[in-house]
């Protein structure tokens, strides 16, 4: 896939990232490593979505937490 | 067909006891005495299909026997002073664990490297204490070929039973010397198989869930059901736990599976007990000379008597104490400085009157030296 | 199946702290298990003991909790009894290499069909931060106030030259690659070992001022390159990663096969 077909595709069907809060230790190596900078912590050392549009669903935050806490779900 | 009547030595006939109670698994590392059960089994195990393997120490032949039956096969090992020192951690797991398995420890002259190729008895409080924390054990011995081959498949039925490690306590006499063995018939002698858990795939399975009648069946590694199994303190699912109640209860749970069932796990032979004045109590190749001594004293109306212990541990205490209620003195007959000595003096009524007959020089013990004893108890001097 | 469906969910969240690699390692291993499509139950999972040993406890799988340093040895009695069995066994770094260090080159001597992964992050952490076989040089840890004046073992070379048919490195930043070379150490039939290297933010971390998860994840990008790559080339330091050797050898239950038909024929 092209990257612009893969950009186009996104936007078309629903993406969503879901985190589970009671795994999530708040370490911020997916914030960290976001190509697109779509995550953040928030207050309580959680990290939170912050830019849904920007992700590419490359899936590198998935793949690199320890907590396993973090899901992209494409469709 | 008539039955197989060989003549072989000790370690031989341990090995023929442990095929007929269907020993499929062997892990062993070369130590003498024992070195020839790893030999014989490595030639007669794979014409079964069993599985033979020479680990690089005695701490992976035991590790390795503990996982081979978690697998489902019935497994042992095989060696002397020396390695069983080394096995004691993972001898400790499969207790924990309640992992049913087989350990034959050779005696020879210790402490450590003490006198590979001779005799001695000094291991018996280490099959009781020698790996750390509170538990149980199941220690099982005898004194010729014969009686070999009927504890060995006992030690396989009672590891079975009670889901246990069970110790085959042998010695370098006993392990060397050649003796008629009698192999019996397929049957002959009841076999306890491993008892599988009837629980049906996809409902809750607890490998670590008495029955009512105490045994707790298993479910092997492979099988349909998956769980844990852990040296940890753990729950009935053999996940780790650190709460009191679970901990207290798998505590008691260990012990009493086997210090509960002293009776059904004691094996002891009786002779000229009935009307004994001087009652001599031994065990392994020990027992031989014992017996020699109380039949040619017999012979000159003597009223002396034997109590062989087939069984160490759980100490059969009852067994101990009846024989000796009428002994005017009881002499135990071992090879060391008197590890049994000082259990049957817990045990009679009068500890005083309790004496030890010993050899601890590597050379095996005669009836003449238990006589020497026999006349400074009875105050005639040698 | 999903990721969440090889865990054993009511014991999670985890015990390992946040950031830890050995999270990530579990991560991937289950990935990897997940594209093999490996059914649950023909997977038996070995640990010893340590932080890394409690991966088992996690994964719904056949799994045997043992003894430190001893799960190759338990592990060896599992697969000659039921070759059929996939065993895979993380372990680690001093699990592996210093009490368990025997068992690891006779496992490799064998070439028994047995994944080992070694999850190194230089430090024993369950008991709080001590040295281990693979700290390094000038590292420090409890046990090493004054600096570590050990050098640490090549795990690769150790591997190698114990007879392992397959070796690999790689590291906790490198997902994709780590859930590549499992893939293949699993499938490979023969003793595979995974070094990879990983992150103890708690205590290699705070003691060597390494940084947090993110710094740590940081330097095990920068300090490592393919195996031959350009870089490495140009920075002989850095530390190769990638599958150092993959060959086919008998393997040992295979080879044991073998005597089981000669003895039951003659």
């Amino acid at each position: 896939m092209t990257r612009s077909k893969k950009q186009e595709n996104l936007s078309k069907n629903h993406l969503s990232i879901e985190i589970n809060r009671d795994y999530c230790k708040g370490c911020g190596i997916c914030v960290a490593f976001c190509p697109k900078g779509v995550l953040g912590m928030d207050d309580h050392e959680k990290a939170v979505v912050e830019d849904l549009e920007k992700c590419n669903a490359c899936r590198l935050c998935e793949l690199r937490c320890p907590d396993i806490a973090i899901e992209v779900i494409v469709g | 067909m008539s039955k197989k009547t060989l003549f072989l030595q000790g370690n031989e006939a341990c090995v023929e006891g442990a095929l007929y109670a269907g020993l499929d698994f062997f892990a062993g590392y070369p130590i003498t005495p024992s070195t020839e059960i790893a030999e014989m089994l490595s030639m007669r195990l794979p014409k079964k299909g069993g599985k033979f393997i020479q680990m690089e120490d005695e701490i992976a032949s035991m590790c390795a026997i503990i996982g081979a039956s978690l697998t489902g096969h019935k497994s042992m090992t095989a060696t002397s002073g020396p390695g069983f020192s080394l096995k004691q951690e993972a001898i400790g797991y499969a207790v924990m664990a309640e992992v049913p398995c087989v350990v034959v420890d050779v005696q020879r002259g210790g402490p450590s490297t003490g006198m590979p190729t001779k005799v001695s008895q000094g291991d018996v409080m280490q099959t009781r204490w020698g790996t750390h924390g509170d538990h149980a054990i199941i220690t099982l011995t005898a004194s010729n070929h014969q009686d070999l081959f009927a504890i060995t498949v006992e030690a396989f039925n009672l590891s079975e039973t009670y889901r246990t490690p069970v110790i085959l306590l042998l010695d370098e006499v006993i392990a060397h010397m050649r003796e008629k063995l009698v192999i019996p018939e397929k049957g002959e002698i009841p076999l306890v198989e491993r008892l599988w858990t009837s629980v049906k795939e996809g409902t809750d399975y607890h490998p670590y869930l008495p029955r009512e009648d105490g045994r707790l069946p298993m479910s092997d590694f492979g099988g349909v059901h998956r769980y844990n199994v852990t040296g940890l303190v753990h729950d009935m699912w053999g996940f780790p736990s650190e709460d009191p109640r679970i901990a207290y209860g798998l505590m008691r749970h260990l012990v009493d599976k086997i210090e509960g069932h002293v009776k059904e796990m004691t094996h002891v032979k009786e002779y000229y007990l009935d009307d004994a004045d001087v009652v001599l109590i031994s065990y392994g190749s020990s027992a031989r000379s014992a017996l020699h001594l109380v039949e040619n004293r017999r012979a000159r109306g003597e009223r002396l008597g034997l109590l062989e212990l087939q069984t160490l541990w759980p100490f059969p205490a009852e067994a101990v104490r009846k024989s000796c209620e009428r002994a005017e003195y009881v002499i135990v007959v071992e090879m060391n400085m008197g590890q049994v000595t000082e259990e049957v003096r817990k045990v009679v009524h009068d500890h005083e009157t309790v004496f030890l007959a010993n050899r601890i020089d590597g050379t095996f013990i005669s009836p003449t030296d238990i006589r020497n004893i026999l006349r400074v108890v009875q105050g005639k001097g040698v | 199946m999903s990721v969440r469906e090889y865990l054993r969910e009511r014991f999670m969240p985890h015990l390992w702290c946040p950031g830890c690699g050995h999270g990530i390692i579990m991560n991937n291993l289950i990935r990897a298990i997940e594209s093999l499509g490996i059914k649950k139950n023909d997977i038996v999972m070995v640990t010893g003991i340590g932080c890394s040993s409690r991966i088992s406890g996690y994964l719904d799988f056949h799994t045997l909790h043992t003894l430190h340093g001893r799960a190759l040895a338990f592990a060896t009695g599992v697969k000659l009894a039921r070759p059929e069995l996939k065993i895979i066994v993380p372990m680690g770094d001093g699990d592996a290499i210093a009490i368990g260090g025997n068992h690891f080159i006779h496992a490799a001597r064998r070439n028994i069909d047995i994944t080992a992964i070694i999850m190194n992050n230089r430090v024993y952490g369950m008991t709080g931060g001590q040295f281990s076989p693979l700290s390094g040089y000038g590292t420090l840890a409890t046990t090493a106030p004054y600096g570590n004046i050990y050098e640490a073992f090549d795990t690769v070379e150790l591997a190698r030259g114990a007879g392992a048919s397959f070796v690999a490195r790689t590291t906790t930043y490198h997902v994709r690659s780590m859930k590549e070379i499992i893939e293949k150490a699993i499938m490979h039939k023969g003793f595979s070992v995974v070094e990879i290297l990983s992150q103890c933010p708690t205590y290699f971390g705070r003691k060597n001022k390494r940084g947090d998860a993110v710094e740590m994840l940081k330097y095990l990008k920068e300090s490592t390159a393919p195996i031959g790559s350009e870089r490495k080339r140009k920075n002989p330091a850095l530390i190769e990663r990638g599958i150092f050797v993959e060959e086919d050898r008998p393997e040992y239950c295979a080879e044991y096969e073998k005597i089981v038909e000669k003895a039951q024929k003659g």
